[in-house]
């Protein structure tokens, strides 16, 4: 009767998913609040709260460099796992496919996120 | 005074006459006390004997009768005609299983499911009868006790997309029974058991829904007991190599 | 010989056949405004990357309709979002024992839409006091 059963990988993206979407939950409203509406329209904030001094700043502190990575690539592999399981729930399911491009998009701007937060510098 | 009556649409399926389901509306006679169950009942009694469906207790208590009752996985003896009186009542086998007949579906599946989860207690220290019993304090009956009352009716899994779209899923009321007997005091299975928790047939596949536990006539909750292993699997999973490897005995 | 031949129903546009699961769809689909929104973020941050009029352009960009309309919809994307994901909560923890008594549905997502608030205005107002 028992049979071998394969160990699921899905902890690991399980994972990302969980911490991508606790950290939306608690901050993704007032994030594109502030980024994208209140700056933008010159609300409630000063006018050179994202100022190219500012922001340089931010991204340089190990903190703040901290911050922005955290939020970029776990808003995505948060995204990019419901989106997957999306898929298989609409009937496409693309298998290794859609698990490539998902993920892998996931990762790609993982990459990209660490790759500009290092050429800012220190 | 003319007798009051209810149409009861019934979705139809013989094996070896139809290529597929089919509707078929029965005019059936109404009074507020009857049930759905008393309704396909009367059916199969006075209207057409061939209907087959599953039934037995009739206090939801034997978990035999689940159907789709207007779209939603219910117990028929505890739902009532009156609460869609005048309006047509839509009845159909529960959904996300093969259709043995009628309303009747096929368990095959979950039987093996339910087999494969050992659901008996597998003792940590065999006791000899003159130890005496397994004795538990109030905390420990409260861990597990709420899991324990499943019926094996079988609503969650009709209530579940994710087993729809992969009958391999082991699914709410299995997962349910594994973590009854996981966290019960006197158990010293749950190794083994966890096996299937972390397997590609395991709790990965849900993707809390939360409709399975909305369903439930027992008040079980799968959905917390399916969500409770996903963070025992991937502690487990990252952990695994941390812990010291239990072989040295 | 088996008579037996279960029938097997489709699974097509389930989730459109019950208004739990078209609630489903909709706390999934808030999904595509975070990978919007990130990939947003990730455009901006490479442009500071970039220098200084690579992200003044970026930052003149948001204030195109069309970005304040996407960001305006992902606001109440991610505030949704927020809801569903304290809601489901209670179903996807241990049970919390305070005083030998189990903690309600209500008071987790209670507690978890509170602390949510307070990351959110404590957020503004780090910024805010950076800012000044």
């Amino acid at each position: 009767m028992k049979q071998e059963r394969k160990r699921s990988n899905a902890p690991i993206f399980w994972a990302l998913f969980g911490a991508g979407g606790m950290l939306s939950a608690l901050f993704g409203p007032m994030l594109v609040f502030i980024t994208g509406l209140a700056v933008p329209l010159g609300l409630l904030l000063p006018a050179d709260t994202m100022s190219y001094p500012h922001m340089l700043a931010f991204a340089r502190n190990w903190l703040g460099k901290g911050f922005i990575f955290a939020i970029i690539a776990l808003f995505l592999w948060h995204a990019a796992h419901r989106i997957f399981h999306s898929l298989h729930d609409i009937g496409i399911h693309a298998g290794t496919g859609a698990k490539l491009i998902c993920y892998g998009l996931a990762m790609l701007g993982t990459v990209l996120a660490a790759y500009a937060l290092l050429a800012i510098g220190f | 005074m003319a007798e009051k009556t209810i149409e009861i649409e019934v979705l139809r399926y013989h094996p070896e006459k139809d290529r597929e389901p089919h509707r078929q509306v029965f005019e059936v006679p109404f009074t507020d006390d009857m049930s759905v169950l008393q309704g396909v009942q009367y059916i199969k009694d006075y209207l057409d004997g061939s209907l087959s469906f599953r039934w037995s207790c009739r206090m939801a208590i034997c978990g035999s009768c689940g159907m789709m009752i207007n779209g939603i996985p219910s117990l028929s003896c505890q739902t009532f005609l009156r609460d869609y009186y005048p309006a047509r009542v839509r009845v159909e086998a529960l959904s996300h299983f093969p259709i043995e007949r009628d309303l009747v579906i096929s368990m095959d599946g979950f039987i093996e499911k339910l087999e494969s989860i050992q659901p008996y207690i597998i003792p940590k220290e065999p006791r000899t009868l003159e130890q005496g019993e397994y004795l538990q304090t109030p905390e420990q009956l409260d861990a597990y006790e709420q899991f324990s009352s499943c019926i094996n009716c079988l609503l969650c899994y009709a209530a579940c997309p994710q087993f729809g779209l992969n009958p391999d899923f082991v699914g709410p009321a299995a997962i349910a029974l594994l973590h009854r007997y996981n966290v019960d005091s006197r158990d010293g299975a749950k190794a083994e058991r966890m096996e299937l928790v972390n397997s590609e047939e395991g709790v990965f596949n849900c993707t809390a829904v939360g409709y399975c536990s909305e369903v439930c006539p027992k008040h079980v909750d799968p959905a917390n007991a399916v969500n409770q292993n996903k963070t025992n699997s991937a502690a487990d999973y990252f952990l695994r190599f941390l812990a010291p490897k239990g072989g040295a005995k | 010989m088996s008579k037996r031949r279960p029938y097997v129903r489709s699974m097509d546009g389930w989730w459109r056949k019950n208004p739990y699961f078209v609630e489903y769809m909709i706390h999934e689909g808030t999904a595509l405004f975070v990978a919007a929104y990130a990939g947003i973020l990730l455009t901006g941050l490479l442009r500071l990357a970039q220098g200084e009029a690579a992200w003044n352009a970026w930052l003149s960009a948001l204030q195109n309709p069309w970005y304040i309309c996407f960001h305006l919809l992902a606001l109440a994307a991610l505030t949704y979002h927020t809801y569903t994901w304290f809601k489901i909560m209670p179903r996807t923890m241990p049970p919390v024992i305070v005083g030998g008594q189990r903690l309600s549905a209500w008071a987790i997502t209670g507690s978890g839409l509170a602390v949510a608030t307070a990351a959110c205005f404590g957020l503004l107002a780090v910024v805010w006091g950076m800012a000044r």
